[in-house]
């Protein structure tokens, strides 16, 4: 019995030790491998949002730097902006309904696209699809000169004796005073979604085809099965089913919204009373146009903030659910 | 059977208004852009050209031209660089896990959603710094670098598909880490390539803020310049309508002949893989 053990007590580490060696390069090699991504997104993401914070908190509102300490000076200043208020009020506006559009058009196209009765399904799939390929700057060109108040769409709506001014409008809906705004809906936003939407349906469609696509068929034999009308099989199965897509679809969706930019530039840019005008927008013409670097960052800072509200949660999250 | 005979027709009906409203901008670019200049004005937007005049796409396409190179030089290096870092992280995140690499991941990933006004300042300064500033160099550059986190995500969904097994006979055969990489996975890759491919290229065609801000006059790409012709006091829809056309063919061409991909990328790129 001693020696036995011995012999055994002898092989187990020589082979441990060859094992490990040959890990240890390997793990070696696959760390080195993910090195260059790491460092990089360590300076530029991290590093960088770092730096312009504390470009944020600095004086550097000319075109010449100036790192001395501000303080909170230049948050303070946006809070009480004209323009920043009417900001926030666009983006609020504008994220709501494009959100709630993409998903219930791209919900609903889904749905009767799944029915079995279309034929030709893949035509209407293409065509809800093809805006995604397009670039905001294009659709926002496009949809110019399709909403011009004088021209486009108007020469249609005319003969019911409507005429909106689309993205030329600065009134409010429901609006009342708040700081140094009118708050409530901007009816120039409207103009600005509808193109937002008409380019970015498709991403909800696809997702919730292949969600649709993913719901075995016995669960709509067997609710249909115990007398289920196929209203209350989309309402009370199919769509909770849906639900993490929906999930998905709202946070890429906010997102997207929350630091939109080029639409809106290409599209009506800031518009009278700042109708129009969103973070992003902003942003760019504080820092690149008017050299206010200091509120510039400020502005980025509150952008990145409020993206984080969304996006920190659902990384968390995902990242939980798969360990 | 009796209720698929009136619903169906009400399917259609729905789906054809929806397909005018998603077709009413392809038909107000494709008519104004043939029109001949005193044609184009407010009260005939609608109607259709007496007679093809196709001079506003040579006017466009003269003035765009450089551009268009210029999005070429950018967009083919950016996407095969952000290609390959993220095949080869997302082989490393999805195949070879250590601890702490979820984390990792996670970290990389926050990346693309940033707002990238949020990084803007320092990286102009930056690329003034490196040179960089105003060259397509330092685009590709940027794009590489933001690229990473859509990239790596994909390429990690993609990997993930690839059973372990393999990996781990691969391994018992004495199949280092490089050459399980270089013998088996990359082999496996190309449809992931396809699809990451046809996503970046798209992306970086059609990006504007980045292209806006770090290039001038010729160095930049065509959305910046196509931006600059509408913006141009002088009105020519017709020029503009034949320069959004152009701009927009790459990429369109790329969904209609390999949809399939794009839409498999965009379900990939939504983080649940």
């Amino acid at each position: 019995m001693e020696p036995a053990k011995t012999v055994h007590a002898n092989q187990q580490p020589i082979v441990q030790v060859k094992k490990r060696k040959k890990l240890t390069t390997d793990r070696w090699k696959s760390i080195l491998f993910l090195t260059p991504s790491v460092i990089l997104i360590a300076i530029f993401v991290y590093g960088f949002i770092g730096w312009t914070g504390y470009v944020s908190v600095s004086n550097w509102n000319t075109i010449v730097p100036d790192f001395s300490f501000a303080g909170m000076k230049n948050y303070h200043y946006l809070l009480n902006d004209f323009r920043f208020q009417a900001d926030l009020r666009n983006t609020l506006a504008f994220t709501v309904l494009f959100i709630a559009l993409v998903i219930i058009l791209g919900m609903g196209l889904a749905i009767l696209l799944d029915q079995k009765l279309v034929r030709g399904e893949s035509i209407f799939r293409n065509i809800f699809f093809f805006p995604m390929a397009l670039s905001f700057v294009v659709t926002g060109v496009v949809w110019q000169w399709i909403l011009n108040p004088s021209t486009g769409i108007n020469l249609f709506l005319k003969n019911f004796g409507i005429e909106p001014k689309w993205y030329t409008d600065t009134n409010i809906l429901a609006g009342f005073e708040w700081g140094k705004i009118e708050f409530g809906l901007p009816v120039a936003i409207i103009a600005v979604v509808i193109a937002a939407v008409w380019q970015m349906t498709g991403f909800a469609l696809a997702m919730y085809l292949a969600g649709l696509r993913g719901i075995p068929d016995d669960i709509r034999e067997a609710a249909r099965m115990d007398g289920c009308t196929e209203f209350q099989l989309y309402r009370k199965i199919i769509i909770p089913l849906l639900k993490p897509i929906t999930v998905s679809v709202i946070i890429m969706m906010a997102h997207i919204s929350l630091k939109i930019f080029d639409l809106i530039y290409a599209m009506t840019g800031p518009g009278a009373n700042f109708v129009t005008d969103v973070p992003g927008v902003n942003m760019f013409e504080t820092t690149f146009r008017g050299n206010y670097y200091a509120n510039g960052a400020a502005i980025a800072i509150i952008m990145l903030l409020s993206v984080a509200i969304f996006i920190v949660p659902y990384l968390w999250s995902n990242r939980k659910g798969e360990s | 059977m009796g209720i698929s005979k009136i619903r169906r027709p009400l399917l259609y009906i729905v789906l054809i208004l929806f397909s005018f409203f998603f077709l009413i901008p392809v038909y107000v670019m494709l008519v104004t852009s043939v029109k001949p200049l005193d044609e184009v004005n407010l009260a005939d937007m609608w109607s259709l050209p007496s007679a093809l005049d196709f001079s506003s796409y040579s006017e466009a396409f003269g003035k765009l031209a450089p551009n268009l190179l210029n999005s070429f030089y950018l967009v083919i290096p950016a996407t095969i660089i952000s290609a390959l870092l993220g095949a080869m992280n997302g082989y490393v995140i999805s195949k070879w896990k250590f601890k702490g690499s979820e984390i990792v991941f996670t970290g990389i990933l926050f990346g693309m959603f940033i707002p990238y006004q949020s990084i803007l300042i320092p990286l102009i300064q930056f690329l003034r710094e490196m040179g960089l500033y105003n060259t397509i160099t330092g685009l590709v550059f940027v794009h590489v670098v933001y690229g990473i986190p859509i990239t790596t995500l994909m390429f990690r969904n993609f990997y993930a598909n690839i059973p372990d097994e393999m990996i781990e006979s691969a391994k018992m055969d004495g199949a280092g880490f490089l050459g399980i990489f270089r013998y088996m996975i990359l082999p496996l890759s190309i449809s992931g390539f396809v699809v990451v491919g046809i996503w970046q290229f798209t992306n970086i065609w059609n990006e504007f803020l980045f292209a806006a801000t770090i290039t001038q006059s010729d160095q930049q790409p065509i959305m910046v310049a196509l931006q600059n012709l509408s913006g141009s006091q002088i009105v020519q829809w017709n020029v503009q309508m034949a320069g959004a056309l152009i701009a927009a063919l790459p990429t369109l061409l790329v969904y209609i002949f390999l949809g399939k991909y794009f839409v498999r990328g965009l379900l990939a790129g939504s983080v649940k893989g």
